[in-house]
């Protein structure tokens, strides 16, 4: 097959989960679908309109996948409007994976910005369902309101699982009574020990490159703070160049990538 | 390797048709030497040369009776390896159907070393990583290539800096040198379809004469070249020279006009669009050249990740003489010159290079 044809599925589920973001589950018309690896993602396809790149949240009991959607352009905005037994293309997984397991022993940090708790989800589930194997584990998460908040039902499960779980908000509400403000403000509340610990970041890249530096400031050595990156994606397998970011392919060297090798890349001002 | 000598290359042309390839080649054609369809000697350029420099291009023409007196063409294999276009897949109903993409039997007449190299690069792109073409391998496999070794180089030419010419060694199925009086081509067999062409048609094998002037003609364009770079460390120190003052000196005279990607036989970035039929049932998916140089090539999250023409620049040069042997372990340019020459504001990369190290 064409490493640019992608396989049919259909969406099995959709649930809203904030005003513009929704929650698909899909399965393939036939067949088993492949396997994939925490930060993977796959290429979805909307009929007459488009394909992009979104993360792959969680599987669903069938063996589908569930992949969180957020409308921000013509794609986007046409699959959060697709309905249940619609017709989508899918192609992946694709891209390198949060190696979780490599965590084993530490404190593990997870920092979620916006949308990033979407590809963060199967981390998160993975340290829960083998929560003894690890040190502290903290999930710091950072969204716009609280209205905003992705997967309000896990994060209380995930706290309850023994895992510290803090949300800062941008704009509170009256009801709000946490904490306010950037995310990086929650690494000062957390409690881990700097030479042992692993953590897995997603958001918006200057939320991401100021988590990391913090950590590093606190001594987390930057091979093992792992970020998801986001560049422009038209094929997923390394034949369209759109994802350059200097020497990486993301698609294929990426999205997952190591602060240590990324920070050089991203200090660079538009590469 | 067997070596042979023709007097003509009307039986290698009428060989090449018989066995059902379409026989493209170097023709006059708008002021320009184009790959296009021939269906006889007569059609190639005889006497026709070139001048070419930063922003400049004329053919020339003389009585020397030479049919590949000319460097670089405008087109290169890249439009029979990646065509401009291709349909992916057609979408009616319930179903998504894979579209065969053809792969025409065409014979390439004329191909320079340097566009030799150009196609060992675009089989590591398509074929040689973790998501093979099998569409492209099909195009390849169905194409005959003639090069031609280079007796006269052009202004903009620096194959030799890049270690890619001015000599076919490999990656052809037949390569031809031109020697002059008495007129004849010297044609060395790359592989078995190409042995079993040359089997075709009326030859005598080569003498020592012959072979000597041969590598004599490739030795002296060797002496030829109009440019040179200097490529020692460029893997290393071209990225690193991210904030040299030559970024913006160079972005001032770009028009980001996308002609440098579109006539350079490595460039490889595509996009992909859907075209829904007036009826709304069928709609088609293509992959179609694209360029770093446009706005929208790195749009993302709301913005623009190479907003500034100096950015967009930067990415292209540093891709083609650096970042590419990370992603593909091999040089991105092959040192053909076309994106000097077809510049409309004469950016030759050679220079800029000098300037950044
Ligand atoms: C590896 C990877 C994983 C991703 N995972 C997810 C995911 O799980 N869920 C998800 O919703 N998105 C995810 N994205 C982002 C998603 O791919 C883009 O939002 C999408 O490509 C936008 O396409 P579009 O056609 O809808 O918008 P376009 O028509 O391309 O853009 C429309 C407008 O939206 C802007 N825009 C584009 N992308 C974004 C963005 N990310 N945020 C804000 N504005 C944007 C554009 O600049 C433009 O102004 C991921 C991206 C990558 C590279
Ligand atoms: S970058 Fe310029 S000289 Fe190099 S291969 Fe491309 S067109 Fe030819
Ligand atoms: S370098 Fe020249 S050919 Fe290339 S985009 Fe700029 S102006 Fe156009
Ligand atoms: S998304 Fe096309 S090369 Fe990476």
């Amino acid at each position: 097959m064409h490493p640019m044809t992608p396989a049919p599925f259909r969406v099995r589920s959709r649930r809203p989960v904030r005003a513009d973001t929704v929650s698909l589950t899909l399965e393939p018309v036939e067949g088993p679908c492949p396997p994939f690896l925490p930060g993977q993602f796959t290429m979805i396809y909307a009929r007459g309109v488009g394909e992009i790149p979104i993360s792959i949240s969680g599987r669903t009991r069938a063996g589908g996948y569930l992949q969180t959607i957020r409308a921000v352009g013509a794609v986007s905005r046409a699959l959060c409007h697709a309905r249940r037994g619609d017709l989508v293309g899918v192609r992946g997984p694709y891209g390198t994976a949060w190696d979780v397991p490599a965590a084993a022993g530490m404190d593990v940090v997870v920092a979620a910005g916006g949308l990033g708790l979407a590809a963060l989800r199967p981390v998160v589930r993975e340290l829960v369902a083998h929560r003894s194997r690890y040190g502290r584990i903290s999930l710091i998460v950072g969204t716009r309101a609280p209205m905003t908040l992705l997967y309000p039902r896990d994060l209380a499960r995930w706290s309850h699982a023994g895992i510290d779980v803090q949300v800062t908000v941008d704009h509170p509400d009256h009801a709000w009574q946490g904490p306010v403000g950037l995310v990086t403000r929650l690494v000062d509340r957390i409690v881990f020990e700097p030479r042992r610990t692993a953590a897995f970041v997603c958001g918006p890249e200057a939320m991401m490159c100021a988590v990391a530096d913090d950590l590093v400031r606190r001594g987390v050595p930057a091979a093992r703070i792992v970020l998801s990156l986001e560049r422009n994606m038209k094929c997923g397998v390394g034949r369209c160049g759109h994802c350059q970011l200097g020497p990486l392919l993301l698609c294929l060297d990426g999205p997952v990538v190591s602060y240590e090798r990324a920070a050089r890349l991203l200090a660079v001002k538009e590469l | 390797m067997d070596v042979v000598v023709l007097q003509s290359l009307e039986p290698l042309i009428e060989a090449l048709t018989s066995s059902g390839y379409t026989v493209v080649g170097p023709r006059v054609e708008d002021g320009a030497i184009r790959m296009a369809e021939i269906s006889s000697g007569a059609d190639l350029p005889a006497g026709v040369g070139d001048v070419q420099k930063p922003g400049r291009y004329r053919l020339t023409s003389g009585d020397d009776g030479m049919v590949f007196g000319f460097a670089a063409s405008p087109d290169s294999a890249k439009r029979y390896t990646q065509p401009p276009r291709q349909t992916l897949v057609r979408v009616r109903d319930e179903a998504i159907e894979e579209v065969e993409q053809e792969a025409p039997r065409v014979a390439l007449l004329g191909l320079r070393a340097c566009d030799l190299a150009a196609v060992a690069v675009q089989d590591r792109v398509f074929a040689g990583g973790r998501h093979p073409d099998p569409a492209y391998l099909r195009r390849r496999e169905a194409l005959f290539l003639v090069a031609v070794n280079c007796a006269v180089p052009g202004g903009t030419c620096f194959c030799v800096s890049m270690g890619t010419g001015p000599k076919a060694v490999a990656g052809f199925d037949l390569a031809i040198t031109e020697l002059a009086s008495p007129h004849r081509f010297l044609v060395e067999t790359g592989s078995e379809r190409g042995g079993e062409i040359v089997a075709l048609i009326p030859h005598h094998p080569a003498t020592s004469v012959d072979i000597d002037a041969a590598e004599e003609v490739s030795r002296t364009a060797a002496s030829r070249m109009g440019r040179q770079v200097d490529t020692d460390g460029i893997q290393e120190w071209l990225p690193a020279a991210h904030d040299s003052p030559r970024w913006a000196d160079v972005a001032s005279r770009c028009l980001s006009c996308t002609n440098c990607t579109m006539v350079c036989p490595t460039c490889f970035c595509s996009t992909v669009e859907d075209v829904t039929d007036l009826t709304g049932q069928v709609t088609e998916r293509s992959e179609r050249w694209d360029s770093c140089f446009t706005l929208d090539f790195s749009e993302v999250s709301g913005s623009h990740v190479r907003s500034s023409g100096l950015a967009r620049y930067r990415q292209w040069l540093t891709h083609k003489f650096a970042t590419w042997y990370d992603q593909f372990g091999t040089s991105g340019c092959v040192g053909c010159g076309r994106c000097i020459t077809w510049c409309p504001t004469g950016i030759d990369v050679t220079e800029e290079l000098a300037c950044i190290r």
